[in-house]
């Protein structure tokens, strides 16, 4: 009986993130076609709907209504095969985020994290590298020579960064003693929030998700301006949109671990001296972590319509030359600190 | 050598400091400029609801006059089509019946006249060269269409309705400045 009542509360904490996760990829959209035009002075979207609140639905409608092209000389099944793994493997990372506090419903403990894996961010590391498959794939499947260069910028990109990023974990790890992101996040109880004792680990890690996502500074993979469109120029109806949406969904997730790993995920200073019941205080813990996340996400739209993009070259550079040394001194340093002063 | 004025800057390729290699200072200086312009004045004009005003000088769509009794101005003398460098006028000439006094000022008008809208330069040459004060550009704008035929308008779409007559005070009022 136990069993059953577990795997109902999963399914329906896994259908809710699903839907959060698609909603808030769906209004990324809008936030960023909203935010782009704010900085350059301009209006942006608002003939959908109130202030163009509906232009989500809009712009999904148009990507279902377009036609379906797959190119003759494409690989048929690795090219469906693309934006499905990298549509897929965002989503997947959501399941091991501690969203909130655990709530108690009819004497029942909910935990708002689907899985609690006591290597979770190993496991969002491995899902997230995946990730690259797709676009790996896709781009090899379309048969074209952009696509291709583009799929090339963002594996060897990807797997760059993902270097000095893991390092820069690291540093957190030696710290936390632990993998589990929940048992990460309740250490940081408070304002012990990991930024003030691993500043130097953040920035990289920041840098890091910015080229992780594809996003300017980093967005070499699908530079309109030398690659046509990158690895989906080949692409086209909601298979493009699944890459597009996808890119957004990482942006989240990614928000949500930084949110997490640095920021004290769900915790807010002065949340316990509040006094609230269990359940409204788990409502709080997540609308705080949201808050967060959405913080983050703005972040990343903010740096887009900022900088312009780098030199490939330069981006190796960054990433070999500068972030991974830095990131292993931080290593030593954290591991220093610990040994002597601990 | 001399410059020839105080003005000029010499380039030169300096190596950078420390603190600009680090290109994080002015990565927030960058970000600190973006987000000032997010509470700065929008200049969009939401078009079809705000209709931005046009200059004076602007030059639209022409209006074939009529007079103040509802009588065409033109008189079909074609300086117009001879001035218009793009030679996007043409007319036929007919002379008037009687009984048709009340339609056109004078003995000689216009049976046909077009304009192609697509050879139109807007150079308002035609408006400079009219003796009868019956053609004039106006502020509006050419309607986007699917056709190419039905950019050449015709008499329809250019004579003024006597019940809408079309302001062009503005574009009078220039050629008595010049």
């Amino acid at each position: 009986m136990m069993d059953w009542s577990i795997l109902i509360e999963k399914s329906i904490l896994v259908v809710i993130l699903f839907l959060i996760s698609l909603a808030v990829a769906a209004y990324s959209t809008y936030a960023e076609r909203k935010i782009a035009a704010f900085l350059q002075d301009r209006i942006g979207p608002d003939r959908a709907g109130p202030w163009g609140l509906l232009q989500p639905i809009a712009d999904g409608t148009k990507m279902f209504m377009k036609e379906e092209i797959i190119p003759n000389a494409s690989d048929k099944l690795l090219f469906i095969l693309g934006p499905c793994i990298f549509m897929t493997t965002a989503l997947m990372t959501s399941a091991l985020i501690p969203w909130g506090k655990s709530m108690n419903i009819g004497g029942h403990e909910i935990s708002l994290q689907v899985a609690n894996l006591n290597i979770g961010i190993l496991y969002i590391f491995a899902i997230v590298s995946i990730g690259v498959y797709g676009i790996m794939i896709g781009g090899w499947a379309s048969n074209n020579k952009f696509a291709l260069l583009g799929a090339i910028r963002a594996s060897s990109q990807m797997i760059s960064y993902e270097l000095a990023m893991g390092m820069a974990i690291i540093a957190i790890l030696l710290t936390s003693n632990s993998l589990d992101i929940r048992t990460i996040v309740d250490q940081q109880v408070g304002f012990k929030w990991n930024i003030f004792y691993q500043p130097l680990g953040f920035l990289i890690f920041i840098i890091c998700a910015f080229a992780e996502c594809n996003r300017t500074p980093f967005d070499l993979p699908e530079t309109e301006t030398e690659l046509v469109g990158g690895y989906h120029t080949e692409y086209s109806s909601m298979k493009l949109g699944l890459y597009l949406f996808a890119e957004y969904t990482n942006m989240f997730i990614s928000s949500a671990v930084i949110s997490c790993l640095y920021f004290g995920g769900y915790h807010f200073p002065g949340i316990d001296s509040l006094h609230l019941s269990q359940n409204v205080a788990a409502l709080v813990s997540v609308a705080v972590l949201f808050s967060k996340v959405f913080f983050f996400i703005l972040f990343f739209m903010w740096v887009r319509w900022t900088l312009p993009r780098f030199r490939y070259d330069q981006l190796m550079r960054l990433g070999w030359q500068i972030l991974l040394p830095l990131a292993i001194v931080n290593v030593l340093i954290t591991g220093a600190w610990l040994t002597y002063f601990k | 050598m001399q410059s020839l004025t105080n003005r000029s800057v010499v380039v030169r390729k300096k190596e950078m400091s420390f603190m600009e290699k680090l290109y994080l200072p002015a990565i927030l200086g960058g970000m600190v400029i973006t987000i000032k312009h997010l509470f700065k004045k929008k200049v969009t004009n939401k078009y079809p609801e705000v209709k931005r005003i046009f200059a004076p000088v602007y030059r639209g769509v022409h209006v074939l006059k009529l007079d103040e009794q509802g009588r065409e101005n033109c008189t079909a003398c074609g300086l117009c089509a001879v001035a218009c460098p793009a030679e996007a006028i043409t007319m036929i000439a007919a002379e008037r019946k009687s009984g048709e006094e009340n339609l056109y000022r004078e003995e000689k008008y216009a049976a046909t006249y077009e304009i192609n809208m697509l050879r139109c330069i807007f150079c308002g040459l035609c408006e400079e060269a009219c003796p009868k004060d019956a053609i004039y550009l106006t502020d509006r704008l050419i309607e986007s269409k699917y056709q190419r035929k039905s950019f050449i308008y015709g008499k329809d779409l250019l004579v003024e309705k006597v019940d809408e007559r079309i302001d062009v005070s503005k574009r009078k009022r220039n050629y008595k400045m010049a």
